[in-house]
C-alpha cells in the first residue's frame, strides 16, 4: 500500500510541478520538454489506476506524437529569444486570484465531504476482473463502441487533411504532375508529323496544334510536367 | 325663425369674411358683414318692440347638445325683455361700428380679417345673451373673450398689443375660473344647468349650507360669489381690472364696441340673468354692490389724470360698469340695465368720437398734444359734447335731460335707497359722478379747446412746445423733417359720422323715452319674468321716493365738476401743472393706476414666469431633454466602455471564460447547494 | 492512508487550473496556449480514468480513449494554423494577436 502512496504522491507532485513549469518557463521548447514529463507522470497515475493500455497510449500517441509535433513547430517557428526576456503580466494577480478560486471550488466540491460514488448498479462496462485491461478494452470499443470508433477515425482523418490542407502552399517554379493533363492528351495534340528539312530545324511553335496546346498552358498558369518528354517524343517522332 | 336669423346672421357674415376674405377682397367682406349685422339691428329692434311692448317671450330651441347622464344641454335661444335689451344694444352697436370701421380701417391691408373677428364676436355675444342655459352663456363668454383677444391683438406686429391681448385674456381666465367653478357647484346642486331647472330650484337651496375647508359657508352666496368672480373678469371691475386699459391698444372700433358697449356688460347681464339667485343671496349681492362701489370710485380717481384720450374713456366704462353692479348689488337689475343701455350709446359715441379725432390727428391719441380742435373738426366736437352730456348727466331734475342724466341719477337714488351704513354708497358714488364729470369735461376741453399743441407735435419730435404754435403749416414744414402728417386735422368722412349721429341720437332721447318702461311706471309689465324681485326688494319702490335732495345731488355734483374742469383747462391753464406738483405722491399714485400693474407683477407675473423658467430650462431642459440624451450619451459612453472588452486578445476572452465560470461554480456552492449526489 | 478518488481529483483539478492560468498568463507565445488545453484535457482524463477505476467501470477509459484522439487532431489543426499565421505575420506573440479588436 505505501509503495501505492509514494508513488501517487511522487508522479502527483512531478505532474503538477512540471505543469507549471510548462507555462511559466521562457524558452518554448524547454515548455514542451516540461510538457511531456507531465504526460510521462500521468501515464504513471494511470498505471496506478490499472489502465495500463491508456498509459501507453498516453506515451506513445502524446508524448510520441503530439508533443514531438508541438516540438517540430516550437523549433521551426522562428521565435526571437530576446522578447521572450520580457517581464510579468500586469493582471497576473487577477488572474491567479480567479484561477486559486476555481481551485478551490473544485477541491471543495469533494474534499470536505464522504464522497458516495455507489451511483447505482448500471455501469456501462463493467471492469472485468480476470482479463487484462487492453483486452477488455478492445473487447467493449469494438462492440459497444464501435460507432464511435469509427467516428473517431473520421476525426482524425479530417485532422489529417485539414491540418495538410491548411498548411499547403504552392510555390513558383516546383514542376508537379497534372493528371487531369496527362490524362488529357489526345495524339492529334501529342504528335504531328512534320517535313525536317536537312540541315537542321528549328522546331518553333509552327505546328498548329501544339501552338495552341502550348498556349492554353501558358493561360492556366501551371506548366504540366511531361511537356518535355512529350516535346522530346514528337520531334523525334517527326525527325 | 327671426331670432335664430339675429344670431346668425353675424356669423354668417363672420365665416365668409374669415374664411374667404383673403380670396374676395376687402370691400366685398366689409359690405357683406356689415349687411348682415345691419339686417340683424333691424330684425333686433323689431323683436325688442315684440317683446317688450307686446310680451312675447319665447323659447327656442335650435339644436341638441350633450345628452349625457344627468347632463341634458341643447342648443336654445331664450327670448324675453331682458334678451330683447340686449339684442338691441348688441346689433346696433355693432352694426354701427361696422359702419364705422369701413372708413376707420381703410388704410389697413387686412380689413377682411377685422370684420370677420367684429362679427364673429358679435355672434358670440349674441349666443352669450340669448343662452338658456350655462354652458351656453359661457360659450358665449369665451367667444367674446377669443374676439376680445384676436381684437385687441389686430395688429399684431406690435409687441405691446400682443402683450395686451394676452393680457386680457388671462385677466378674463382668471374670473372665467371662478365662473366655471360657479356653473359646476350649481350643476352639482340642481342637477342641471338650464336657467328654468335653477330659478325653479333656487327658493330651496337658501340657507343650506356645505363644509368648505373646515368652514360652513352658506351655498347660494358662494355660488353667486364665484359667479361674480367672472363677471369681475368680464367687466373689468375692480382687481381684475388690469387688462382693460390696455385693451386700447386695439384700434378704436374694436374699443368702442367691445370694451364699452358689449363684452363688459356682459357681466352686468349675467348678474341681472341671475337675479333670482341673487335676490336669495344677501350677502353676494352686498359684495357685488361694494365691489361696484369701489370700481367706480378707483376708476374715476385714475381717469381724472390719464393723458391718452382713450384711456380716460377706458377708465370711464370701468367706472360707468362699478355703477351697473352698485345698482345690481341693491336690488335694483332694471336701473343697472337700463344704464347698461343707456351707457352703450354715448360711450360708444366717445369712443367712436374719440376714433374720429385720432383719425383726424392721424393717429395722435395723446390729449397733450391735441387743443384747439374745435375749429377743424366742428362735427366731432359736436357729437363728443353731445356724448359728453349725456355720460355726465346733464338734464334738469324732475324735467328730463340726456340719457345719462336718467340712467346715473337713478342708480344714485338707488344708492341712496338702499340704506347702506353711513350711507357710503351713496356718497362714493356722489363722489365719484363729480370726477365723472371733471375729467369728461377735462377730455372736451384739452382735446378741443385751449391752444393747439400739435403743431409741434404728432408724437414724433422730442421737442413739444405747447403753446407758441398759432401757424403750424409754417413750423410744420421745417420741423417734420420725416414729411408726414404736415396737414391740417380734418374730418371724417361721412362713413364714419353716420354711427356717430346714429348715436348721438340714442344718446340724447334714450333716457326720455325708455325711462317708464325701464324704472318708471312700466316697468314691471316691461321686464316681465325676466328679472325676478325677492319678496323683500323693494327698491324700486324706495329709489322713487328718496328726499328731494337726493335727485338734485348728482347735478349739482356734476355741475361742479364742470366748473372745476373750466377753471383747471380754459381759466387758469398752470393749474393742472401746478396741482400736480404740488400733490406729486397723489398724482403719481393716480397716473399709475394705483400701482396695480406694478403689484400684480410683482406677485403673479414674475413668480409665473420664474415658475415657467423653472420648469422649461429644469424640468423640459434638464429632466426631459436630460433624460432622452442622457439616455442616448449614457448608451454611447457605456458602449464605448464596453468596447474596451473587445480587445482582440484571445487570452482576454478566456479569462472572462474563467471568471465566467468560477461565477456559476460560486453560484452552485454557494447558493444550489452543490451539485446532487454529494452528501 | 489510502488513496481515494478524491486525491486523483484533486491532482486533476490542480491540473486543470493550471492549464487554465496558462491561457492567459502568457502573452509571448502562442504555443503555450495549446500546451495548456493539452494540460486541461490530461486532467479531464485523468478525472475520467479515476472515476472508471473506482466505479468499477470501464466507460471511463473508453471516454478517455477518445478524448485522448480528439485532442491529438486538435493538437494537429491547431500548430497547423500557428504554422499558417506565422507565415502571414511573422510573430507568434500572443500580445500582437488582436486583429478582432473592436
Amino acid at each position: 500500500m505505501t509503495l501505492t502512496v509514494f508513488f501517487f504522491y511522487l508522479f502527483a507532485i512531478l505532474a503538477v510541478v512540471s505543469a507549471v513549469m510548462v507555462i511559466t518557463v521562457r524558452n518554448p521548447v524547454h515548455a514542451v520538454l516540461f510538457l511531456i514529463l507531465t504526460f510521462f507522470n500521468a501515464a504513471g497515475l494511470f498505471i496506478l489506476l490499472g489502465a495500463e493500455f491508456l498509459a501507453m497510449l498516453l506515451v506513445i500517441v502524446y508524448v510520441g506524437a503530439v508533443a514531438v509535433l508541438f516540438l517540430f513547430v516550437t523549433m521551426m517557428l522562428d521565435v526571437d529569444f530576446d522578447e521572450l526576456k520580457a517581464g510579468f503580466i500586469k493582471n497576473a494577480p487577477a488572474g491567479l486570484l480567479v484561477g486559486g478560486i476555481v481551485l478551490a471550488e473544485l477541491v471543495l466540491l469533494f474534499a470536505g465531504r464522504s464522497f458516495d460514488i455507489n451511483l447505482g448498479k448500471t455501469l456501462g462496462a463493467a471492469t472485468p476482473t480476470d482479463i487484462d485491461n487492453t483486452r477488455a478494452l478492445g473487447q467493449f470499443i469494438y462492440t459497444k463502441y464501435a460507432y464511435l470508433f469509427q467516428a473517431s477515425g473520421l476525426i482524425l482523418l479530417v485532422a489529417m487533411i485539414g491540418a495538410i490542407v491548411l498548411t499547403h502552399r504552392v510555390r513558383d517554379g516546383v514542376r508537379r504532375q497534372s493528371i487531369s493533363a496527362q490524362n488529357a492528351r489526345r495524339p492529334e495534340t501529342a504528335m504531328a508529323v512534320i517535313k525536317v528539312p536537312s540541315g537542321g530545324y528549328d522546331i518553333p511553335a509552327k505546328i498548329p496544334a501544339e501552338a495552341k496546346l502550348r498556349a492554353s498552358e501558358a493561360q492556366s498558369g501551371h506548366s504540366p510536367a511531361g511537356k518535355s518528354p512529350s516535346d522530346k517524343t514528337s520531334a523525334e517522332a517527326a525527325e | 325663425m327671426i331670432y335664430a336669423a339675429i344670431v346668425f346672421l353675424p356669423l354668417i357674415g363672420a365665416l365668409v369674411a374669415g374664411l374667404f376674405g383673403r380670396g374676395i377682397g376687402d370691400r366685398p367682406s366689409e359690405i357683406i358683414t356689415t349687411a348682415c349685422l345691419v339686417a340683424a339691428a333691424v330684425l333686433s329692434w323689431v323683436v325688442f318692440v315684440d317683446v317688450g311692448f307686446a310680451h312675447t317671450t319665447t323659447k327656442v330651441t335650435l339644436l341638441r347638445w350633450i345628452s349625457s347622464g344627468e347632463l341634458d344641454v341643447a342648443w336654445s335661444l331664450r327670448i324675453d325683455t331682458l334678451t330683447a335689451v340686449m339684442l338691441v344694444v348688441v346689433t346696433t352697436v355693432s352694426s354701427l361700428v361696422h359702419i364705422y370701421s369701413i372708413g376707420y380701417m381703410e388704410e389697413d391691408d387686412a380689413r377682411w380679417r377685422f370684420f370677420a373677428y367684429l362679427s364673429l364676436f358679435t355672434f358670440a355675444m349674441l349666443m352669450l345673451v340669448t343662452a338658456d342655459n350655462l354652458l351656453q352663456l359661457f360659450f358665449g363668454w369665451e367667444g367674446v373673450g377669443l374676439a376680445s383677444y384676436l381684437l385687441i391683438g389686430f395688429w399684431w406686429k406690435k409687441p405691446s398689443a400682443n402683450a395686451a391681448a394676452i393680457k386680457a385674456f388671462v385677466v378674463n381666465r382668471v374670473g372665467d375660473f371662478g365662473f366655471a367653478l360657479g356653473i359646476f357647484g350649481l350643476f352639482a346642486l340642481t342637477g342641471s344647468i338650464g336657467f328654468d331647472k335653477i330659478f325653479a330650484d333656487a327658493p330651496s337651496l337658501v340657507g343650506k349650507t356645505m363644509d368648505l375647508a373646515g368652514f360652513k359657508v352658506d351655498i347660494l352666496n358662494a355660488l353667486c360669489l364665484l359667479l361674480f368672480v367672472g363677471a369681475m373678469g368680464k367687466s373689468a371691475q375692480f382687481l381684475l381690472h388690469t387688462w382693460l386699459p390696455d385693451a386700447m391698444e386695439g384700434p378704436t372700433p374694436v374699443s368702442a364696441l367691445i370694451h364699452a358697449a358689449t363684452m363688459v356688460t356682459a357681466g352686468v347681464f349675467l348678474v341681472a340673468r341671475m337675479s333670482p339667485l341673487y335676490e336669495l343671496a344677501p350677502t353676494a349681492s352686498l359684495v357685488v354692490m361694494y365691489t361696484g362701489m369701489v370700481t367706480a370710485f378707483f376708476a374715476a380717481t385714475v381717469g381724472l389724470v390719464q393723458n391718452d384720450i382713450k384711456r380716460v374713456i377706458a377708465y370711464s366704462t370701468c367706472s360707468q360698469l362699478g355703477y351697473m353692479f352698485a345698482a345690481c348689488g341693491a336690488g335694483a337689475y332694471g336701473v343697472a340695465i337700463f344704464h347698461l343701455f343707456t351707457h352703450a350709446f354715448f360711450k360708444a359715441l366717445l369712443f367712436l368720437g374719440a376714433g374720429s379725432v385720432i383719425h383726424a390727428m392721424h393717429h395722435e391719441q395723446d390729449m397733450r398734444n391735441m387743443g384747439g380742435l374745435r375749429k377743424h373738426i366742428p362735427i366731432t366736437w359736436a357729437m363728443m359734447l353731445i356724448g359728453t352730456l349725456a355720460l355726465t348727466g346733464v338734464g334738469i331734475p324732475f324735467v328730463g335731460g340726456f340719457a345719462g342724466f336718467h340712467s346715473k341719477e337713478a342708480i344714485i337714488e338707488v344708492a341712496y335707497a338702499a340704506h347702506t351704513p353711513n350711507n357710503i354708497v351713496f356718497w362714493m358714488l356722489l363722489l365719484t359722478a363729480f370726477m365723472t364729470s371733471f375729467y369728461s369735461w377735462r377730455l372736451m376741453f384739452m382735446t378741443f379747446h385751449q391752444q393747439p399743441r400739435w403743431a409741434a407735435g404728432h408724437g414724433h419730435d422730442d421737442h413739444a412746445h405747447a403753446k407758441d404754435a398759432q401757424h403750424h403749416d409754417a413750423h410744420g414744414d421745417t420741423h417734420h423733417v420725416h414729411g408726414d402728417h404736415a396737414h391740417t386735422p380734418h374730418e371724417s368722412p361721412l362713413v364714419m359720422l353716420i354711427p356717430l349721429y346714429a348715436l348721438a341720437l340714442g344718446a340724447v332721447v334714450a333716457g326720455i323715452v325708455f325711462y317708464p318702461h325701464f324704472i318708471g311706471y312700466h316697468y314691471k309689465v316691461f321686464w316681465g319674468a325676466s328679472i325676478f324681485e325677492g319678496a323683500n326688494n323693494h327698491i324700486m319702490h324706495a329709489m322713487h321716493e328718496v328726499p328731494k335732495w337726493v335727485p338734485v345731488a348728482p347735478f349739482a355734483a356734476m355741475l361742479s365738476g364742470l366748473a372745476l374742469a373750466y377753471v383747471y383747462y380754459i381759466a387758469v391753464p398752470s393749474l393742472p401743472d401746478a396741482t400736480a406738483r404740488a400733490f406729486r405722491p397723489i398724482y403719481l399714485f393716480f397716473l399709475n393706476k394705483w400701482y396695480f400693474d406694478e403689484l400684480y407683477d410683482l406677485i403673479f407675473v414674475r413668480p409665473a414666469m420664474w415658475i415657467g423658467r423653472a420648469l422649461w430650462k429644469g424640468g423640459d431642459g434638464a429632466v426631459i431633454d436630460g433624460t432622452i440624451n442622457g439616455t442616448a450619451s449614457g448608451v454611447m459612453a457605456g458602449t464605448n466602455r464596453i468596447v474596451k472588452l473587445q480587445t482582440g486578445f484571445v487570452y482576454h476572452y478566456a479569462f472572462s471564460m474563467l471568471i465566467g465560470v468560477a461565477a456559476i461554480l460560486s453560484y452552485v456552492i454557494a447558493v444550489a447547494g452543490g451539485f446532487g449526489g454529494v452528501k | 492512508m489510502t488513496i481515494g478518488i478524491a486525491h486523483y481529483l484533486v491532482v486533476a483539478a490542480c491540473l486543470f487550473t493550471v492549464g487554465i492560468l496558462g491561457i492567459f498568463l502568457n502573452r509571448k507565445n502562442v504555443i503555450v496556449i495549446l500546451m495548456s488545453i493539452e494540460l486541461m484535457l490530461l486532467a479531464v482524463n485523468i478525472n475520467l480514468v479515476a472515476f472508471s477505476y473506482y466505479l468499477g467501470d470501464l466507460t471511463g477509459q473508453a471516454f478517455a480513449l477518445f478524448i485522448l484522439t480528439v485532442a491529438a487532431a486538435e493538437a494537429a489543426i491547431g500548430l497547423a494554423i500557428i504554422v499558417v499565421y506565422f507565415r502571414n505575420r511573422g510573430s507568434i506573440a500572443v500580445e500582437d494577436i488582436n486583429l478582432m479588436k473592436g
